[in-house]
């Protein structure tokens, strides 16, 4: 979820800029492309990180068309910022701005949740039972988070006896770093976990372990303080360099990390997680602070459409798209980006700013537009905080790669004040240019 | 978009200072320029002494620079990690500096009218 939106090039103009306007030198002017006129009927399902930078997108390039967004939520998240805020860095307020802030003109806006997508019928139904008729659907829905599949819990428990859970939003974000505070000045034991689906930044629970053992030793009840990491996979992080890489810090760190538990219950009168392991037997875990970080699957009317995946993460319900165009499977005028896309890598914001304009180049090459070329690569990127005031750079593709944006100069696998900076400076900033399309 | 381009870079620094402030920050960066370029011209030349009393200043904007990057950061010199860490802070020193040795040299030049 804190994963960064930064690619190469924001981060050579932020680098440039701060270095001295060295890197001006390598501007180049920008290229006006070509508007395609067209009468076709384009719905973008969700207004979140995907959904704007889309709208914004084919709001320049199309002229003509008629673009609706649907989307119920009055309130975007900025999302990266639920780390910084989770670690006391943030008030709830920076993550929160209005939907409609980032909606261009020309562009008709249904603020209301989707309720029905038929596919065949091309028609999108929203919960007031407005019809819409599509050529072309973009899904953006992003992601639900199953609290259901952690038994026991609800998100009222959040803020209160040790609980947390920075990935519910920025409020709750805030009541966590509250418990965290608490919990890191009166010692005891931390239980932070990743759920065993497909989640938004994988890196965000690492790094929220990262953050709780630094709080502690800055407060100097390093001592007292235990921190337990749980994960249902066979290693710490998908990347295998970069799990070793993990491996070793916690380590040094001192936070013990147990492999294929898979988080199932939680006990708040007792204060005990329960996990299971991979032979199905259950392991209860004390906390004094948890994180409760969830399952994660396709929206409910996503799962409902017939567009996702029947052969795989058949529990999660990704739409079922092309890894390296994002065009559906069997509705070749149904696009998915951002977290719903049912591709290996990706639930960040980093790969909402990579896939976007691999959507926005096919979709344009379908109503009449060059061919299309672009393809996405899986790339994806992550500030990995290690501490207040430094992270890793960490880059990655499709093949597990490392893909660094400065390669000799920041190492991917090296904790850096340069990266921590890019954090906490340049990303919102990215990330804001992106939903306005001009990243 | 994955290229670096001038509407990218100016999108991306709108976006961290606001629209204003950046334009506001661009403008004073030029007119501080400017008018260091039009002293030089009426004078015909640096001024030797006016130059040595700004440089005094260096030190100070140099110490500016670095613990202004510092504050909006949460960090401090501790998170220093590796040699482009190094790079970066001499980088905003050489910045701090150089900004404020320019500012004082065009600020004594204009409360004197000759090179003193």
């Amino acid at each position: 979820m804190t994963h960064d939106i930064t690619g190469p090039a924001s981060r050579r103009a932020f680098l440039g800029l701060l270095g001295g306007g060295a890197a001006l030198a390598a501007v180049r002017p920008v290229a006006a492309r070509a508007q395609v006129a067209t009468r076709a009927r384009i719905v973008i399902l969700g207004a979140g990180a995907a959904g704007a930078a889309m709208a914004n997108r084919l709001a320049g390039r199309l002229e003509g068309a008629a673009i609706t967004v649907i989307d119920g939520r009055a309130r975007h998240l900025y999302q990266p910022g639920f780390t910084l805020i989770g670690a006391g860095l943030k008030p709830a307020s920076y993550s929160v701005s209005a939907t409609t802030d980032w909606l261009p003109r020309g562009v008709t806006f249904i603020a209301e949740a989707a309720a029905g997508i038929d596919p065949v019928a091309q028609r999108v139904t929203t919960a007031g039972g407005q019809a819409v008729d599509y050529d072309f659907l973009i899904l953006a829905t992003g992601l639900s988070l199953d609290w259901g599949g952690i038994e026991g819990f609800s998100p009222d428990l959040i803020g209160r006896d040790g609980i947390g859970a920075h990935y519910a939003g920025p409020e709750e974000a805030a009541a966590t770093w509250r418990e965290m505070d608490r919990f890191t000045a009166r010692g005891g034991r931390a239980v932070i976990f990743r759920p065993e689906t497909e989640m938004k930044c994988a890196g965000a629970p690492l790094k929220y372990a990262f953050l709780t053992e630094d709080e502690a030793a800055r407060k100097g009840t390093r001592k007292g303080v235990e921190i337990a990491y749980f994960a249902p996979q066979k290693a710490l992080f998908g990347v295998p360099i970069v799990a070793e890489k993990v491996r070793m810090l916690f380590e040094s760190r001192g936070i013990r990390a147990t492999l294929e538990r898979t988080a199932k219950a939680i006990d708040p009168g007792r204060k005990i997680v329960t996990f299971e392991d991979a032979d199905g037997i259950a392991h209860e875990e004390p906390y004094d602070f948890v994180n409760v970080i969830p399952p994660q699957r396709a929206p409910e009317v996503v799962r409902q459409s017939g567009l996702s995946w029947e052969t795989k993460w058949q529990d999660q319900g990704w739409a079922e798209v092309d890894q390296t165009t994002l065009r559906h499977l069997r509705f070749p005028n149904v696009f998915a980006v951002g977290d719903i896309a049912g591709v290996p890598k990706g639930k960040t914001a980093a790969s909402v700013k990579w896939q976007v304009p691999v959507v926005e180049d096919h979709l344009v090459a379908d109503l009449g537009g060059p061919k299309a070329t672009q393809g996405y690569d899986g790339y994806t990127s992550c500030p990995l905080i290690t501490r207040v005031g430094r992270a890793m750079l960490i880059e990655f593709d499709y093949r597990n790669n490392l893909v660094p944006s400065f390669p000799g100069m920041i190492a991917p696998l090296e904790e850096l004040w340069i990266s921590w900076l890019m954090k906490e400076v340049a990303l919102k900033a990215t990330y804001n240019a992106m939903l306005r399309g001009r990243a | 978009m994955k290229e670096l381009t001038l509407s990218t870079l100016i999108a991306v620094f709108e976006e961290m200072f606001g629209p204003l402030l950046f334009w506001a920050l661009v403008a004073a960066a030029v007119a501080v320029t400017a008018a260091f370029l039009w002293v030089l011209l009426r004078e015909r030349g640096l001024a030797a002494r006016r130059l040595v009393r700004a440089e005094l200043f260096a030190p100070l904007g140099a110490v500016a620079a670095i613990a202004f990057v510092f504050w909006i950061t949460n960090s401090g010199l501790g998170d220093i990690g590796g040699p482009v860490d190094l790079v970066m802070v001499i980088a905003i020193a050489v910045a701090g500096a150089g900004g404020l040795t320019l500012l004082a040299y065009v600020v004594q030049a204009l409360l004197r009218r000759r090179p003193g």
